[in-house]
């Protein structure tokens, strides 16, 4: 009973993670149609921004986070500028295609600025596991929670409940109507970035106590969180939760019960059965179209 | 208007002139010359060792030439950096072996990358020195490949007399899973027996993963008396923290794949009190006045810190070696690789920064268990085990 509840909060630490990762796949697929394959190198920056301002200049945490997160975002916008919306014919398939050549560029700079060694940064709280039913918990894992938490409400808030939020659905679900109603999709496009790469650092940075920051560690933190939005269901807020908890717990769940050998075929080979028996996620309901 | 033409025609008659003066300086340039191949992950995911083993052989060839090379001639060191991929570290041995003309090669860094080159060193009859610790490249020996890393099973030897000593009997294997994992794996589970010792768990975890506490709750169950984890940064650094994380409270092993200051500053405070073999390189200052090493140690570490203004890395040690051995081996060989190893098999009792080489006919690793010391983690710093 204790070994299962211990895997459960392995899982869901894991998951935690994960499920904010996808939270930025599926919001930027939610408002402009793309997916962002350099939002695992987002995260990164926002990892090893932390490592730098906290552990290397000094700043206190707080200001640190978000300095981070607004450098991150300001360079999310600068590649939404200069990449994406320059794009004479943009088709999805070339767009996906500069997201994976910008994230080959983004992994080569960060390994120039920050070498190549893991950093680590301490925990935000005491490091003092807490004790539940014999389960420890880490102090850090329960700040993944709330931010993560955080995140969540603040997106379900701004889409459902401000006439911005709104109008970025709208852009996704027709871009010639919504810009025929007046809504500047150009600009929209350009806060659905910033928003989404800036969720990205904010992940980064609160699981670098966690995990170690390197320059190459959002390679596979991005097809985690991918899959964790394809499970859930792209675009749905709700469905990037339930998919990175899902995997996060079914992972740890197949290194306890099975082997840990075959933990990352657990994920893939749960989201193949996904995309083969409900294409659209768990919770999607938009339409899904090949490309 | 007037500069076109002249621009147009002025190249023709420059490049035959460049071309004349290479055709000319390229065998006189030969002469004075021994050119050493060098082999080095300098970039990709084995850069740890690449990169400071390039600085090293750099550094040991400017060494030798201002103490006069070899024999009046001077040394010339030629690198091709592999990638840790084996496709690569195959075309840069062709490229020193038909185009460079080296008379040894220096390296490559990773075991994969040494087995893939080894066979084309052996057709060209060119000594070839690896930096890799993998056991198959010199087991069994081939006339002309030679390697200078410890062991696995030499480390692994280390780990075990230590809980040995300890009377420890019943342990738990986590490691990584990729090649250094798996080879420290089949050493850990083969070596086991021999000393008495049972293992109880084995678990494995992927290179960049963020979280080992399923596997570690796992272990826990099995009931060992100390956990053995065989990697490289960052995946021990994790194990150690959630070790910690679980208050599983029995001694923590770790290899020689992370000893370096870099896992305790990543590992932090969950770094302390762990046990790992390393080379003596990492305790150079610690080491008793006696021993054969202590002297080179010591002046590689001040060269390296000197020279390349940033602290000594336990891995540059392999190709600092493997020079030096290479030069000892050509004196007197007049440049010819069949005399140099000739030469390199009958280096006996040479003190260096791995270990005291000992080659011979049926030998070419050279090191025994004395070139590992235990030290264990206290205070942020390395301890000597006794």
């Amino acid at each position: 009973m204790q070994e299962i509840l211990q895997y459960l909060f392995s899982g869901i630490t894991s998951g935690a993670i994960y499920a904010v990762i996808a939270l930025g796949f599926s919001m930027l697929y939610n408002s402009t149609d793309l997916i962002n394959f350099a939002h695992g190198e987002f995260v990164m920056l926002g990892g090893l921004m932390l490592v730098t301002l906290w552990g290397g200049v000094g700043l206190p945490l707080l200001p640190a986070l978000l300095l981070s997160v607004v450098a991150v975002a300001a360079a999310g916008a600068a590649f939404q500028r200069l990449a994406i919306a320059t794009v004479k014919d943009p088709h999805p398939i070339v767009l996906v295609i500069i997201t994976v050549g910008a994230s080959i560029l983004m992994r080569g700079v960060a390994m120039i600025l920050w070498g190549k060694d893991s950093h680590s940064v301490p925990f935000f709280s005491g490091h003092a596991p807490i004790d539940f039913g014999g389960a420890k918990l880490l102090p850090q894992s329960l700040w993944i929670f709330a931010i993560a938490a955080a995140i969540i409400v603040a997106l379900q808030f701004f889409f459902k409940g401000t006439l911005t939020g709104k109008a970025m659905e709208a852009c996704a679900v027709s871009r010639r109507a919504a810009w025929l109603t007046g809504i500047p999709t150009g600009r929209m496009n350009l806060l659905a970035f910033i928003i989404s790469t800036g969720s990205g650092a904010v992940a980064g940075a609160i699981i670098a106590p966690i995990t170690m920051c390197s320059y190459d560690m959002g390679t596979m933190l991005g097809l985690k969180g991918f899959c964790a939005a394809m499970l859930g269901g792209l675009g749905s807020l709700w469905g990037a939760l339930v998919g990175g908890f899902l995997l996060g717990i079914l992972e740890a769940a197949g290194v306890g019960l099975f082997s840990s050998g075959y933990k990352d075929a657990i994920a893939f080979v749960l989201l193949l059965l996904i995309l083969y028996l409900k294409p659209a996620g768990l919770l999607g309901s938009v339409k899904v179209q090949r490309f | 208007m007037t500069l076109k033409p002249c621009l147009k025609r002025k190249p023709r008659g420059m490049w035959a002139a460049v071309l004349l003066a290479v055709l000319i300086a390229a065998p006189a340039l030969a002469a004075d010359v021994y050119k050493i191949g060098g082999l080095f992950s300098v970039t990709g995911p084995a850069s740890f060792l690449g990169d400071p083993e390039k600085r090293s052989l750099e550094m040991a060839v400017a060494g030798i030439n201002a103490a006069g090379g070899i024999d009046g001639k001077m040394l010339e060191a030629v690198v091709y950096d592999t990638e840790a991929d084996p496709q690569k570290a195959v075309s840069g041995i062709n490229k020193l072996i038909n185009k460079d003309r080296v008379v040894a090669i220096i390296g490559p860094s990773t075991t994969p990358d040494s087995l893939a080159v080894k066979n084309f060193a052996e057709r060209a009859r060119i000594p070839l020195v690896s930096c890799a610790a993998g056991i198959a490249i010199t087991e069994p020996v081939t006339p002309w490949t030679f390697k200078t890393a410890q062991n696995d099973a030499l480390a692994v030897a280390a780990v075990y007399a230590h809980i040995q000593k300890k009377g420890l009997k019943k342990i738990a294997l986590i490691t990584v899973a990729d090649a250094f994992g798996e080879s420290g794996k089949q050493q850990l589970e083969k070596q086991a027996a021999g000393y008495g010792l049972e293992i109880v768990a084995v678990e494995s975890f992927g290179g960049k993963d963020t979280d080992m506490t399923a596997q570690l709750t796992k272990i826990r169950g099995a009931g060992p008396q100390a956990i053995v984890c065989w990697g490289t940064n960052p995946g021990p650094a994790v194990v150690a923290k959630n070790i910690r994380q679980l208050q599983i409270d029995v001694p923590l092993y770790q290899s020689h794949g992370v000893a370096s200051p870099k896992f305790i500053e990543l590992a932090g405070e969950a770094a302390e009190g762990i046990y790992l073999p390393t080379g003596k390189i990492l305790v150079s200052d610690l080491l008793p006045a006696d021993d054969p090493q202590k002297a080179v140690l010591q002046d590689y570490v001040a060269k390296y810190t000197t020279a390349q203004k940033m602290p000594v890395s336990g891995f540059g040690g392999y190709a600092w070696d493997a020079m030096h051995l290479v030069a000892r081996a050509m004196r007197g060989a007049g440049g010819d690789p069949a005399k140099i190893r000739d030469n390199l098999e009958k280096i006996d009792n040479f003190p260096a920064v791995s270990g005291v080489f000992r080659f011979s006919e049926k030998d070419h690793s050279g090191l025994s268990p004395e070139a590992f010391v235990m030290v264990r983690i206290e205070g942020g710093a390395w301890k000597l085990e006794r």
